[in-house]
């Protein structure tokens, strides 16, 4: 054990953080609008190696060789300064990574430097109103007609569906084989004919997700990723990394300082919350969840970065679901705290900002988004059955289907 | 930057666990716990054999040289077997003279302690609520203590008493001396025997002319407990699985209802990860000393606390029998008892953490 950095590795240090005093833009660039700025500031760190890393250059990347500290430097750095980095849009985040595993050279040329860029948005159509947890028993089907896919069917809860210009995701092709082996992973440009989007209003009170329908909708066949029948162990590729995307250590920091900051403005009896022996208590406890996740994280860290994963195959498959209850714990902890402005129902200006404003209305928003990880990318009573099942050898469930 | 174990370290456990695996298996670790005497001197003696009586002496007086971190890992594993006997104490006893004692104290007291032919303990606790230095009443008068300690493991065994006086010194004490009376005040936790101690006049000598203090001591003891109590809750979990594995009902394993196996996840979801707490903590104790107090209180208070609740549910997912004294689940559920209850409770060390971190 030694937690100190070797000498490259601080001077990597050094040269990321002047990397990033050119981060807020300034000068005329500074009048962009702020979406321009990114990609201004985005396009700088892949040439100076710090972005996409792990993208070849051919297709937009930085093309580095492997370093996990020097990985771990970066996004510890540029989350402190803000900065743009590597996008974790479902495009760049989810589709990319699938691509270079699976992807056709032609499909990795169309699509992946566009989705690093943010020029071309991706939505994931994979539930359906009848296929949530049993994701494998979709019913939305892809029949291949000449020279291309005939869709019809319906996906729910396509996040961003309104903002993107593809959709990838898993339709059943393979009707007469067995539930896993008849999906195939497809490519939907989401102006085909016979695709309708119909948002859906969350109880946050916003319009993030949405219902796609498919009627009559014909794609080119050559919009597969693999081979026909794959889709479900391409999708399983997937959403490791859609797992990754929320067991965010530095999110939860930044949500448990922002905690300790709202309990510091608030009163009890008169007194600052931060002083009340519950309060005080009840947040040293929170911050006992925290450290943990953070450390647990570094262990994990440290065995990927030794080629010994194997070794921490448990605390990988909880990270998801501590990390989801510790933002609940602090969550929950920021509601009562509001007291009785709890009832405040969140602003227009909440929901353009997601509630990253430490407003009480954002507070509210914030509760009510923090129920949202819970249940996306695999509810947190599946984890506990994953948990159950591969972590400590009981039983599966018994499943009626195939 | 590495946060993992070397595979020294690795191999330590190992051996241990291998060790008391074959010496103190539960049907030993039963016996010993009705006996309710604490200690088994053919144990005591194999394990100092292997040095882990003095695991963090150095090599010149007769140690293994070693660091906080290997302690811990150590400790996990006494709590993972819950075996009897005055590791705890002795251990703590030794840190404290490493800590505060001059070179030629050390080289006084230290040799007989790591081969393990002397005994010492740890008397620093004065009440439920008196366990930090700040608190501690018992009076030092030129080279004699008078005053009461509690909640010292295995001083009936003891041959030395590390003792917290007033004013936050540390103190070494013949137990066997005049002025010394200990008094069994019947712990639950039977593999740690505690007692009463009262000083009436006692010679004692201070330790001075170390580079630590007394609150580094206290610090250490939060992060053994907590790896102790981490081992136990691991321990408590495994059972957990087996027993679930195990028994019928409705025609199959109660393992295959969901009620049963996600309350293991969860078990699992509130322990293993927290590993990674105690070994920070022991790890900030060895190289990084200003993280070090608030690590410590994080742990002890996080990890006694986590563990005691997988006690509290390993007892319910055992139904009737989990109530008996024939289950082996209370040996564990009491040596966490213990755990968390010595030298500051999860809300002294929340609230220790809450100051620490200005909040």
């Amino acid at each position: 054990m030694d937690l100190e950095y070797s000498a490259e590795h601080v001077a990597f240090r050094e040269a990321v953080l002047e990397f990033l005093k050119g981060w807020p833009l300034t000068g005329d660039e500074a009048k962009l609008p702020m979406e321009e700025q990114e990609k201004i500031f985005r396009k700088r760190g892949i040439d100076a190696g710090y972005v996409y890393r792990s993208v070849p250059k051919k297709y937009g990347g930085s093309e580095q060789p492997q370093d996990a500290i020097k990985d771990k430097i970066i996004v510890e750095e540029f989350y402190a300064a803000g900065a743009p980095r590597d996008l974790m849009s479902q495009g760049a985040g989810m589709l990319v990574p699938t691509l270079l595993e699976f992807g056709t050279d032609e499909q990795k040329d169309r699509y992946i430097q566009p989705a690093l860029h943010a020029e071309e948005n991706w939505c994931q159509g994979y539930s359906e109103p009848g296929s949530g947890s049993d994701l494998a028993s979709l019913q939305c089907q892809a029949r291949l007609e000449g020279n291309e896919w005939v869709i019809n069917g319906q996906k729910i809860w396509t996040s961003s569906a309104q903002r993107a210009h593809m959709m990838f995701g898993l339709f059943r092709t393979e009707p007469d084989a067995k539930k896993h082996e008849g999906i195939s992973y497809l490519l939907v440009p989401m102006d085909a004919p016979g695709l309708e989007v119909r948002p859906l209003r969350e109880m946050g009170g916003g319009y993030e997700f949405n219902e796609v329908f498919f009627t009559d909708c014909r794609i080119p066949a050559e919009n597969i990723v693999a081979s026909r029948g794959q889709g479900w162990q391409v999708s399983r590729a997937t959403l490791v990394h859609e797992r990754n995307l929320i067991g965010n250590p530095n999110m939860m920091r930044e949500a448990f300082s922002d905690l300790l900051n709202l309990a510091r403005s608030r009163t009890i009896g008169g007194k600052p919350a931060i002083e009340d022996t519950g309060i005080r208590r009840r947040i040293a406890e929170i911050e006992g969840y925290v450290q943990t996740s953070e450390l647990s994280n570094m262990r994990q860290f440290t065995a990927g970065n030794r080629g010994e994963m194997l070794k921490v195959m448990r605390p990988m498959m909880m990270n998801k679901v501590f990390s989801t209850d510790t933002m609940q714990l602090i969550m929950k902890c920021a509601y009562d705290l509001l007291g009785g402005d709890g009832i405040l129902a969140p602003t227009e200006e909440d929901l353009d900002k997601w509630g990253r404003e430490t407003t009480p209305t954002g507070w509210v928003l914030s509760y009510i988004f923090s129920m949202g990880p819970a249940i996306a990318g695999g509810a947190t009573n599946i984890q506990r059955n994953i948990i159950g099942e591969r972590g400590y050898g009981l039983p599966r469930d018994m499943r009626k289907s195939s | 930057m590495d946060f993992g174990l070397s595979e020294e370290q690795e191999m330590l456990q190992e051996t241990i666990r291998g060790f008391a695996q074959n010496e103190c298996p539960t049907t030993r670790l039963r016996e010993l716990f009705d006996e309710g005497v604490g200690h088994d001197p053919a144990l005591w003696s194999a394990l100092a054999e292997m040095g882990v009586a003095g695991l963090t002496i150095p090599e010149e007086h007769g140690g293994a040289g070693m660091e906080m971190l290997d302690l811990a890992l150590v400790a996990e594993v006494m709590g993972e077997f819950a075996i009897p006997g005055p590791f705890l104490g002795h251990s703590l006893a030794i840190q404290g003279v490493l800590l505060t004692g001059s070179a030629a104290q050390q080289a006084a007291i230290l040799p007989p302690l790591a081969s393990g032919e002397q005994v010492a303990t740890i008397a620093l606790q004065e009440s439920d609520t008196a366990w930090q230095a700040t608190d501690w009443t018992v009076k030092l008068d030129g080279d004699r203590i008078s005053g009461v300690k509690t909640i010292v493991t295995h001083a009936a065994l003891a041959d030395h008493f590390l003792v917290g006086v007033r004013g936050g010194d540390l103190v070494w004490v013949d137990a066997k001396a005049d002025g010394v009376s200990i008094e069994d005040v019947n712990g639950i936790d039977r593999t740690r025997p505690v007692y009463r101690v009262t000083f009436n006049g006692a010679p004692a000598t201070r330790l001075e002319g170390g580079s630590g203090t007394a609150g580094d001591l206290l610090d250490a003891a939060a992060v053994l407990l907590s790896a102790d109590a981490f081992g136990a809750a691991s321990k408590l979990i495994d059972l957990d699985v087996a027993y679930a594995l195990e028994r019928e009902q409705f025609g199959q394993p109660i393992a295959q209802f969901q009620a049963i196996k996600h309350t293991i996840a969860q078990l699992g979801t509130d322990i293993e990860p927290t590993r990674a707490l105690f070994w920070y903590a022991a790890h900030a104790l060895d190289e990084l000393p200003d993280e070090a107090p608030r690590a410590a209180s994080v742990a002890k208070a996080h990890i006694t606390d986590r563990a005691m609740n997988a006690a509290r549910e390993s007892v319910e997912l055992h139904g009737g029998y989990g109530f008996t004294w024939e289950c082996e689940v209370q040996m564990w559920f009491k040596r966490i008892m213990l755990d968390r209850a010595q030298l500051g409770t999860p809300d002294q060390h929340r609230e220790r953490t809450a100051i620490l971190g200005g909040y």
